[in-house]
């Protein structure tokens, strides 16, 4: 039975692996300083880079974080801090829905509310349809974290005459600041990798976006939309673009794990 | 007549410097406390815009066709005409496949990380499943397409047609050449497991300590006590987990996409290519050129939504009633 | 009802405190003076009501969703419970240090100390240093900390963590000070070093201390009050409590025949 188990659980592990090294070796090869410098080559012929993409996936990411990270901080810090009981379950409750809401969703709703009363893709809806997906991503760890910050703090807060709000920004806050940060890392990077949302908001562009009202690309676009093209060479600078990809989200989990282990010890 | 003591208090009190009293705290707590909430509503907000928004893109198409939306399978954009069955049908099925396939290695494996995994090895374990979850889906897709796909056609599917042939799922061509539903499932399974695994694992942690003692007690096997003791307790909880699982795999678009090989259709054969929900709005959204193919296409999300939601409320109050705020659903 | 001075030199008059949490009568009208500049015990079993009296002291109670009070309390003759007084503004006046020493894990010695006031819009240096110091003294903890006060809080032992809270709550220059059993987490050393140290602050604090240890109640108060079940049984200065109690309850509590 043991054996089996052990068997069921190497059989998890297998794809990680499986995945990472095809990756490494089909992608290697392919990441070159044209890959980062030069934006795509005209369709069909050999060369280019991803420049744009690289930049457009930043750009979103920004964008993303600038919905996302307030709101959802912010409301998390209701959860943990105010408000009843009945009414905080419901709130938790609506958040857990909307993590289970299917991003090509996010991407079909975003699209009826900005793409089309502004006629057109573009970045704006890129960034927002992100952020909106990141809200209870990074309301559910904030509270989460508030809430393993011990209530003797809180209380000796107040005892000095501190007010309330004080107390939370300025003691509770502080405390799990690393929790709040490592949980909005984390939401970051699952955003990162995020394509359908993106399919009919950002769209995709072979070059540059000369602002936030057209159409942006972003790695995991490109990634698919040369995955599925006839061109190899296309094939092959998708394979670059998912290493860089995969690289910098395993390296934001991997490190945020890192920094969570350095928890400090209180002497007795 | 004020006292010494009283003199010297208002002295003491008149003394302190005024920075001491500045600062209007019950402005500033209510302030923040309305922000704070207002920010909270915003997922009460975010959950009406969804499905209005989604009510409202369908309304031309369930005019059009009511319910035979949902059990039609004519999807013929030169005529108008539009049915969601086989996708619906697709979706269902993939997701049964995964569910199939990662049921039960997602409890073993959690299993063996609660109750039978050396102490050193479980950390890195978790470590690994928690970074395959983190894979985006568009990479573990086209990793599908190049790696996956192709093997399923040389290998595995030549053995299944040859030892279980029989089967009605495991006959007929695949002449997608690899691309088919069963490819969907496998690639969904993958994806799923982290999640069951994980949440299956906060389940048997959650199981109290006592439940195993006293089937120790009783002279059980250790299998026996997990058996006994430890799964039949979680059963509710794990229950919970899976249909968790179930609702990502219903709603998972770009792995899908890539492997399964986006044909309008629904065919018993598991090597035959077909669509879900999710990945047949993803490839048509920017065919559609009609309003009421639009229209139909938003009515597929709205359907899909539905799926969705009522699944994971179902596993959300599994899991809140099994263990309470304790459990933390992975995503 | 029982007081142990007349109301001129109280710094806390309580008449008729009752608080209930919910449904449940937790202190029941409860009347007394604090001396100022003196120490007063409360002493009681578990659940006699003793950290709840004192925390209705400086309206900590009411962190407690359900809580209700009627009765009144008065500090130096202003009512804390009168309309339109913050809590907040009676918390600067009465301050308070816990049983389990809390200093802020995120700050260090010196900022510790002076959070009361900076986050109450202090802002000059001068000022902030010279109080550190102060404070620092006046808790026994500046000799052992002077040359590092920058080192996180969290690295002093326990004793000094509930020193440095004292000095952090002295700091803001309260009136009173509250104390609840603030030596029941440490080793007899440094209980001893709390206990000399309450000695020296009555001079000139008023010192509101709850302990379950009577031999300290009789150690370091001046009155001392003993709660059974939300009531308050008997209350005088502690050389009565401990050798001639007018009551059967309190006289059986002292001589350990129940707790």
């Amino acid at each position: 039975m043991e054996l089996l188990a052990f068997a069921c659980a190497i059989l998890v592990v297998m794809p990680l692996l499986l995945v990472f090294y095809h990756v490494l070796r089909e992608g290697l090869s392919s990441v070159n300083l044209a890959f980062f410098t030069q934006v795509p080559a005209a369709v069909g012929e050999k060369g280019g880079g991803m420049a744009n993409a690289l930049v457009g996936t930043v750009v979103l990411i920004g964008q993303a974080a600038l919905v996302g990270v307030p709101i959802g901080v912010l409301g998390g810090i209701y959860l943990s801090e105010y408000g009843g009981t009945k009414f905080n379950w419901w709130i938790r409750f609506a958040a857990d829905i909307l993590n289970g809401v299917p991003s090509i969703t996010w991407g079909v709703v975003v699209y009826g509310l900005m793409v089309v009363p502004m006629h057109g893709s573009s970045a704006l809806a890129g960034g927002v349809v992100l952020g909106l997906m990141m809200i209870p991503l990074v309301m559910r760890t904030t509270e989460e974290v508030l809430q393993l910050v011990p209530g003797g703090y809180r209380e000796a807060s107040l005892a000095l005459g501190i007010s309330k709000w004080r107390t939370i920004v300025q003691i509770v806050v502080r405390t799990a600041l690393k929790g709040i940060v490592t949980g909005v890392l984390l939401a970051t990077a699952r955003i990162a990798g995020e394509t359908a949302p993106l399919l009919f908001t950002a769209f995709g562009n072979l070059g540059w976006a000369h602002g936030l009202k057209e159409p942006i690309a972003a790695v995991p676009l490109v990634i698919y939309n040369y995955a599925m093209s006839p061109y190899p060479d296309w094939h092959r600078q998708a394979w670059a673009g998912a290493l860089v990809l995969l690289l910098l989200v395993l390296f934001i989990n991997i490190g945020v794990r890192f920094l969570t282990r350095d928890r400090f010890q209180q002497k007795i | 007549m004020p006292t010494t003591e009283q003199t010297v208090a208002a002295d003491r009190a008149a003394e302190r410097p005024a920075r001491l009293r500045a600062g209007a705290s019950p402005l500033g707590d209510r302030a923040f406390e309305w922000l704070t909430l207002i920010m909270a509503l915003s997922v009460f907000v975010l959950i009406a815009i969804i499905g209005y928004e989604l009510a409202r893109g369908s309304t031309l198409a369930i005019h059009k066709f009511h319910w035979h939306f949902l059990v039609s399978s004519d999807w013929d954009p030169g005529n108008d005409v539009y049915g969601a069955l086989p996708f619906i049908e697709g979706t269902l099925v993939s997701s049964a496949i995964a569910l199939v396939i990662a049921v039960p290695i997602s409890i073993a494996t959690a299993v063996y990380l609660t109750e039978l995994a050396p102490l050193w090895l479980r950390q890195p374990l978790i470590m690994f499943i928690e970074l395959l979850a983190a894979i985006p889906s568009v990479i573990l897709g086209f990793w599908g397409m190049d790696v996956m796909v192709p093997w399923l056609h040389t290998h595995l599917f030549p053995a299944l047609r040859g030892r279980l042939g029989f089967l009605p799922i495991f006959h007929g061509p695949d002449y997608g050449h690899g691309y088919s539903m069963l490819a969907a499932g496998i690639i969904l399974a993958i994806m799923i497991i982290p999640i069951i695994t994980s949440i299956s694992r906060e389940i048997l942690r959650s199981v109290p300590g006592l439940q195993r003692e006293a089937a120790f007690a009783l002279g059980a096997t250790r299998w026996e006590v997990t058996r006994i003791a430890v799964l039949g307790y979680a059963k509710r909880g794990l229950f919970g987990a899976v249909i968790l699982g179930l609702g990502r795999a219903l709603g998972e678009t770009m792995a899908v996409t890539m492997v399964i090989g986006n044909a309008p259709q629904f065919l018993i054969s598991l090597f035959a290519p077909g669509s879900t929900l999710a990945s047949w709005i993803a490839t048509q959204f920017t065919e559609a050129v009609s309003n009421l193919f639009y229209s139909a296409l938003f009515e597929l999300g709205l359907v899909l939504l539905g799926v969705t939601l009522l699944v994971n409320v179902l596993a959300q109050l599994l899991l809140k009633t099994f263990a309470g705020p304790s459990i933390k659903p992975q995503h | 009802m029982a007081t142990a001075n007349t109301p001129e030199n109280a710094a806390l008059t309580v008449r008729n405190l009752s608080i209930y949490f919910g449904g449940n009568h937790v202190l029941k009208n409860v009347s007394l003076d604090v001396a100022a500049k003196a120490v007063t015990a409360i002493i009681g079993p578990s659940g006699c009501g003793k950290s709840t009296f004192l925390r209705a002291l400086n309206r900590m109670h009411e962190l407690v969703p359900e809580a209700r009070m009627t009765g009144d309390i008065r500090l130096f003759g202003d009512d804390i419970y009168a309309r339109g007084i913050e809590p907040v503004a009676v918390r600067r006046r009465v301050g308070m240090v816990f049983q389990k020493s809390n200093p802020f894990p995120t700050m260090s010695i010196a900022e510790n100390v002076t959070v009361g006031l900076r986050l109450n819009g202090a802002r000059e240096k001068k000022f902030l240093v010279a109080r550190t110091e102060e404070s620092l003294r006046m808790a026994a903890l500046w000799e052992e900390v002077k040359d590092r006060l920058h080192a996180p809080a969290i690295s002093l032992s326990g004793g000094q963590q509930q020193r440095l809270c004292i000095a952090r709550a002295l700091a803001v220059q309260p009136e009173v000070l509250l104390m609840d059993e603030p030596a029941s987490a440490l080793d007899p050393l440094a209980t001893s070093k709390i206990e000399d140290l309450v000695r020296e602050l009555k001079r000139n604090y008023t010192i509101v201390i709850v302990t379950h240890n009577m031999q300290q109640a009789a150690r370091i108060s001046d009155f001392t009050a003993f709660f059974y079940l939300g009531e308050l049984v008997e209350f005088g200065p502690t050389p009565k409590i401990f050798t001639n109690p007018s009551q059967k309850r309190t006289e059986d509590y002292v001589t350990g025949r129940f707790g």
